[in-house]
């Protein structure tokens, strides 16, 4: 028999215990074939049965050794309560339990000596949010009718690239009385309101970033909607650099320039502008931290896109080389406007912070007219792989910020010339058109989202704790890992079809709020349109409560 | 809900025609005001053309308030003219104890200044005006321009008509333009300068509906010019938008429709002017109305103009004469004033057009 030891890790040390039933056990394998964690092992058990064959009771022990499945025991290879097992067990034999008891935090540090890391969003929190406190409560009646959300017709798309003030826009009226253009005006793409946020092709697997892309094709050659996808710092394939879908692809840079030789050296075969260029300067997720791909998950082809080593990679938390926002703008933003001859917008994206009405006013006010779009990315927002205690308890709620710096446009009289993009946690109960809108109402010109498209594609994650493992290459969906037999378990097309069917679904859900409203355009900043039932709330947005 | 009327004609008519325009509508508005702005003036006030008229109705401590800003800034007066009131008991009207009708001549030091800045010296002077008489409800400062009067009061128009004599039609107080409404606004308080027509450096405006996008017209005016100010009606972002297009960025009349019903983005781009169409979308987002509104305008130069929201919502109706062309609300309107005129030739405006008169009383339609 074993010694156990008081410091010896066992089950119910782990956030989560393997509920296994023995008696319905058809002893398959298949649990323990999909666990891409390792946390259950096949094991043989010696058992004592007690039996009695004749007509009168004569007790006699057997003992036989069963083989059984069982969770292991490690802070390394451990249950994060994916429930693949559950899945693809034919007679429910087998499930992962959530474990309060769990004494993770403590022995994964006392153990390992290193910060815990993982993928996913911020946990710390119940369910309690901002957003759902808020009703469009402004509906028309009588005099201002409400439209018909079938039959009217809208216009659902908000602009992305620098809008000039009024005054300078270079027009001036002919003698037939026409306004002529007698200058350039910076480049605007009127583009879907949902961005498909940045998530790189090293966090994300080849196969979920072309479901995305085919996804986003789909939707823009087929439906009509001029979806536009961020590539997140990690590079693309030059493939598809070199192709005409590049003019649905936002590229983004950040502190790590991962892939930017290979863009750069596209740039000459380009057949098409992308769609933007998107500077990352922080992260909603693990403000103030950047990128993390680690090794595990840095495979060939990886390794050949960003043209790096396999290795952790780590982004910088900050740009080396840039000091101030009016360096900023001049070396980055002029460096990518001149590179794309001024025809694409650039703009910046930073995480949602108590400092970011400072940031966007030194943008707003710059003289140049050059920042394009400022992304705002607020706490609850997710990550392929953060330090845990990044990920718990540093960051900023996005609903007052994104309040704060529209606001902070209208007193100054600049609404709209820097677009408003929010993120952060929106469509976390699973209806991104409710929270859309009404982030819209109080300022944002659009809203970007990551984590609830990788829900589309199949993840099983959430907000309590489950799975989580983004970080560890070892996705149990096949989304977040370079491991090709996990990579293969998601199909493509599925994901496409997920993503394009959620965004038909969400198309309709606007229209069904902005009928109401009698709006036939985004209700952008039309604050007066919302209610909320909680006094605080009221208030610091500015909205009317009621109760 | 309201009801607007508007009359431009070759021949001064006398303010009876317009509460006869709006009398047969009363049954479309609440009879709970009168307000009129009377332009190209005729009568009495034909040989001041040229000079800023003070339309004010006032306590008689802001009479003194406001000649007391007026002196101070070297304004000196060259003519007054006070209705004949007739205060018989029963009239359902909450009258000011004084109306002031009152002319001046431009300070000395302004005497060579050139047009604009005359303009903006008038601007200010009844922005300080109004905030003087402003504090303890001494008096409210409806227009201060030349060739311009105002009257808005609350109560039951067919009485406000009987307390001014403005039934009887006479030759001392009249224009060739004069537009009309008939109702307070009582979305929100009764105040009197939220009766329109609104008034603004020559232009004005009236509407018959409600602005949706009132919170938003209003945050961002609030910071393009010292005027855009009050914002007691949701209807005075029309006019500042008016002011604003024409004015302040000086485009032509036609571009106005652009920025508060601007075409859909597809319709754009089959325009050859797509790209100016698009950055005024862009840049002038927040001007953008929603309806229901119809809207009548009048510029400067005296052209009058009516157009509508996108979806058309509310209806308005065009109808003339040799001498005399109509924009109303309802068509029983333009029946009263205009009897005799051919119907057929009546314009009911679409939602993607402006209806244009211009001073030789020629009307044009103009497709966005």
């Amino acid at each position: 028999m074993e010694t156990m030891r008081l410091n010896d890790v066992t089950a119910n040390d782990l956030p989560w215990k393997i509920k296994y039933d023995a008696s319905r056990c058809t002893m398959c394998g298949s649990c323990v074939a999909t666990c891409t964690f390792r946390a259950i092992v096949p094991k043989v058990e010696r058992r004592r049965m007690v039996f009695s064959e004749g007509n009168f009771p004569e007790p006699k022990a057997r003992f036989s050794a069963v083989p059984v499945i069982r969770q292991a025991k490690s802070i390394r290879d451990y249950c994060r309560g994916c429930g693949m097992c559950e899945k693809v067990c034919p007679n429910d034999a087998i499930k992962p339990e959530r474990n309060p008891d769990t004494r993770h935090p403590i022995i994964t540090r006392c153990l390992g000596g290193d910060s815990i890391k993982r993928g996913g969003r911020k946990n710390l929190e119940g369910s309690s949010r901002t957003l759902d406190s808020i009703r469009v409560g402004r509906i028309s009646q009588m005099t201002d009718p409400s439209l018909d959300a079938q039959r009217h017709t809208f216009d659902l798309l908000a602009p992305f690239g620098r809008i000039l003030p009024p005054k300078k826009l270079p027009f001036k009226p002919d003698e037939a009385h026409q306004l002529v253009s007698n200058a350039a005006t910076p480049p605007v793409n009127w583009i879907y309101p949902v961005i498909i946020g940045d998530m790189s092709i090293g966090a994300l697997s080849w196969r979920m970033w072309e479901g995305v892309a085919m996804a986003v094709a789909y939707l823009n050659e087929e439906c009509g909607l001029p979806v536009r996808m961020c590539s997140g710092e990690g590079g693309v394939p030059v493939r598809l650099l070199k192709s005409k879908y590049l003019k649905y692809l936002i590229l983004q840079i950040a502190s790590g320039h991962f892939g930017w030789n290979r863009i750069a050296n596209a740039m000459p075969h380009m057949v098409e502008d992308p769609a933007g260029i998107l500077i990352k300067i922080g992260q909603g997720a693990k403000p103030g931290d950047g990128g993390l791909l680690q090794a595990g998950k840095v495979a060939e082809h990886i390794q050949a896109i960003r043209g790096v080593p396999k290795a952790d990679l780590l982004s910088p938390p900050n740009h080396q080389g840039l000091y101030s926002i009016e360096e900023s703008v001049q070396k980055m933003f002029l460096s990518f406007n001149s590179a794309f001859k001024f025809r694409v917008p650039v703009a910046i994206k930073v995480a949602a912070s108590a400092t970011s009405v400072s940031v966007f006013n030194n943008l707003v006010r710059d003289p140049y007219n050059i920042v394009g779009g400022f992304f705002l990315d607020g706490i609850d927002g997710g990550t392929g792989a953060a330090h845990e205690v990044s990920l718990d308890h540093t960051g900023h709620p996005i609903v007052s910020k994104l309040r704060d710096c529209y606001l902070a446009a209208v007193t100054q009289g600049r609404q709209g010339q820097i677009p408003l993009w929010a993120a952060g946690g929106l469509g976390k109960t699973g209806d991104l058109a409710a929270d859309a809108f009404k982030m819209m109402c109080l300022g944002a010109n659009g809203v970007f989202t990551g984590k609830l498209i990788l829900q589309m594609a199949g993840c099983i994650g959430n907000d309590m704790g489950r799975c989580n493992a983004c970080n560890t290459g070892l996705c149990p969906a096949g989304i977040t890992t370079q491991e090709p037999q996990l990579a293969h378990r998601l199909d493509p097309e599925k994901v496409a079809q997920n993503i394009v069917n959620y965004y038909l679904a969400m198309d309709q859900e606007f229209k069904k709020l902005m009928a109401p409203i009698g709006n036939s355009s985004l209700p952008v900043g039309r604050s007066d349109a919302l209610v909320a039932t909680d006094h605080a709330v009221a208030d610091r947005l500015q909205i009317q409560h009621v109760c | 809900m309201c009801r607007i009327g508007a009359i431009k004609s070759r021949n001064y008519i006398h303010p009876s025609m317009a509460l006869q325009l709006m009398q047969s509508q009363q049954k479309g508005h609440d009879n709970s005001g009168f307000a009129m702005v009377m332009q190209n003036l005729g009568g009495i006030f034909e040989p001041y053309k040229h000079l800023p008229t003070l339309s004010m109705a006032c306590t008689d401590d802001g009479i003194k308030i406001a000649e007391d800003i007026l002196h101070e800034i070297g304004f000196h007066r060259v003519m007054q003219w006070a209705p004949e009131v007739n205060d018989e008991p029963g009239l359902d009207i909450n009258a000011m104890p004084n109306y002031v009708f009152e002319t001046f001549d431009y300070p000395r030091t302004y005497r060579k200044a050139d047009q604009k800045e005359k303009e903006e010296l008038l601007l200010d002077t009844r922005l300080r005006l109004r905030a003087a008489l402003e504090p303890n409800e001494e008096g409210f400062a409806y227009s201060f321009w030349p060739d311009v009067i105002t009257l808005k009061e609350i109560g039951d128009p067919r009485d406000i008509g009987t307390y001014f004599n403005l039934w009887d039609a006479d030759e001392r107080f009249t224009a060739k333009v004069i537009t009309a409404q008939c109702r307070q606004n009582t979305n929100y308080d009764i105040v009197r300068y939220a009766a329109h027509p609104f008034h603004l450096q020559g232009y004005t405006a009236l509407a018959n509906g409600e602005n949706t996008f009132y919170l938003k017209n209003k945050e961002f005016q609030q910071g393009l010019h010292r005027g855009y100010i009050g914002f007691e009606s949701d209807s005075q972002c029309f006019l500042y938008t008016l002011h604003y297009v024409h004015r302040e960025l000086g485009w032509p009349l036609h571009y106005y429709k652009h920025v508060v019903t601007p075409l859909p983005f597809e319709d754009i781009e089959q325009r050859e002017d797509d790209k100016q169409l698009k950055a005024i979308r862009q840049s002038l987002a927040h001007l953008e109305i929603n309806g229901p509104n119809t809207i009548i305008g009048l510029l400067p130069d005296n052209t009058m103009f009516t157009c509508c929201d996108a979806k058309k919502l509310r209806p308005v109706v065009v109808g003339r004469d040799e001498d005399t062309v109509a924009v109303s609300s309802e068509v029983c309107g333009i029946n009263e004033i205009l009897p005799d005129r051919d119907w057929e030739t009546d314009i009911y405006p679409n939602e993607r057009e402006v209806v244009v008169i211009n001073d030789d009383l020629e009307v044009q339609r103009w497709k966005q």
